[in-house]
């Protein structure tokens, strides 16, 4: 494993040799595929020390993540706490407090499991990724850099610089649930994340994410489009729920079913527009 | 940096070992190991630190927790280079040494209330789940009961369904709110 002493000389090393270095920051996804010979990388670099990778920057318009923010981090700052509940809630049901205090979100981002716990949050927020290479960076939007199961669009040279969420909900409601076998150290069967903007009793703006119910975590865009402008009704609700049910793929495997993925999914859709009515 | 690799069903390792400074419950200690070597290995061989156990190699199950500059970790998923420079305390650093000579170490609270109050049955989930309680305690004094269970909750046990456990992290925040640390907790 190799240590570059700061961001530029670990963007140096992957222009020089893209593909055959690994990223490796807490570890808490690399050395479980490492152990289990999975993983074809026979180079790391070592970026968990990186201070251009860390921090939490507030400005009037957004609050700024550094990659290596842990799960810890998240749970202890305030401003997130306050303005973005659903990633603290999402942080705080992670694995456990060992996982928390060494995975980061540009680890979870990079690894890209739809079954993970933070990007659901993160879509609703409608996160954007700041890519770095040698040759400079750009700003993407979170919500399409899923390309496939597991797949992003990091080009091999590039490292996950920040993650910028725009101050643009607090006054909306939201709703974060998470079904699993435990309430820690379990990987989700469903997840959802949700936020509302309820205007004289209507769902002026509504944002639903959800995880483990198709090869990459999604935005329920056809779902919102349901809702959005609408008063809740059954009726409402009963649509929509139809149209969630069409719009994720959800798959039997290990840990579940498709049958109880969707209906689950449509329970936690209900729960929320529940939350909304109260 | 060693870079050949032979796939494998476990993992190798790069075939030069390093030397990994740290301190170790208290201790300047220099580790020689692979770079990419479990923590959990190197402390148990090296210095034969093996009260921290194996349990499911994932970090599923915080058997391995160790405190790592101060962080509860699970030390399976820790590679020996990043051990450089910290301060790190396994469970065999958590009972308080003895001033005087030859006596035996003061037990944490916590030590002592599994042992007033059964929290352990076959023990291997023991050391993780002690570390787990007092880094939780070290960080908050006083937790209520959900706390507590939030605070363990990465630490799975087989053997005791877990309520005592609860009761003697529980014990040992009462005593450790009445002095002394050893006497017995009022329930």
């Amino acid at each position: 494993m190799e240590m570059p002493r700061d961001l530029s000389a670990a963007l140096e090393r992957l222009a020089q040799e893209p593909g055959a270095w690994k990223p490796f920051a807490g570890g808490t996804d690399l050395m479980v595929l490492l152990e289990a010979g999975k993983l074809p990388h026979r180079r790391f670099l070592r970026i968990w020390k990186l201070p251009e990778l860390r921090g939490i920057e507030v400005t009037p318009e957004h609050v700024t993540l550094g990659a290596l923010t842990t799960y810890t981090d998240v749970r202890s700052s305030e401003v997130l706490s306050r303005e973005f509940p659903l990633l603290c809630r999402a942080a705080a049901e992670t694995g456990s407090v060992a996982t928390q205090n060494r995975g980061t979100l540009g680890g979870n981002i990079a690894n890209a499991s739809p079954a993970a716990d933070s990007p659901p949050a993160l879509l609703v927020y409608d996160a954007e990724l700041e890519l770095v290479s040698a040759n400079g960076s750009r700003w993407v939007p979170y919500h399409g850099f899923w390309t496939g199961y597991k797949q992003t669009g990091l080009r091999a040279n590039e490292l996950i610089r920040r993650i910028r969420l725009p101050r643009t909900t607090q006054s909306w409601r939201h709703y974060y649930r998470k079904v699993g076998t435990r309430r820690a150290q379990a990987i989700s069967k469903v997840c959802l994340a949700a936020a509302a903007r309820i205007d004289a009793m209507r769902i002026a703006d509504v944002r639903i994410a959800l995880g483990s119910v198709a090869p990459t975590v999604l935005r329920a865009t056809e779902t919102e489009n349901i809702l959005r402008g609408e008063k809740l009704t059954p009726a409402t609700l009963r649509a929509a729920q139809e149209v969630l049910a069409r719009e994720i793929a959800p798959i039997d495997d290990m840990r579940s079913t498709a049958r109880y993925r969707r209906r689950v999914a449509q329970n936690l859709l209900a729960e929320f527009c529940e939350m909304l009515s109260a | 940096m060693p870079d050949s690799r032979e796939p494998a069903a476990r993992a190798p390792n790069p075939t030069r070992k390093i030397g990994v400074q740290c301190e170790i419950n208290g201790r300047p200690v220099t580790l020689e190991a692979y770079p990419m070597a479990r923590l959990l290995d190197v402390l148990r061989e090296q210095p034969g630190l093996t009260g921290t156990k194996e349990g499911c190699g994932e970090g599923e199950c915080g058997a391995c927790a160790i405190e790592l500059d101060g962080a509860l970790v699970n030390s399976c998923l820790v590679p020996a280079l990043q051990a450089e420079g910290a301060k790190i305390r396994t469970i065999e650093g958590v009972a308080a040494q003895n001033l005087l000579h030859n006596a035996a170490p003061q037990l944490h609270a916590v030590q002592q209330a599994f042992l007033t109050h059964g929290g352990a049955q076959c023990g291997i989930c023991t050391p993780g789940m002690i570390l787990a309680a007092v880094n939780l305690l070290d960080r908050n004094p006083q937790p209520s009961e959900a706390e507590i269970r939030e605070g363990l909750a990465g630490n799975l046990c087989r053997c005791t369904g877990y309520t005592k456990i609860f009761e003697s992290v529980v014990a040992a925040v009462r005593a450790s709110t009445t002095q002394p640390p050893h006497a017995e907790p009022r329930r």
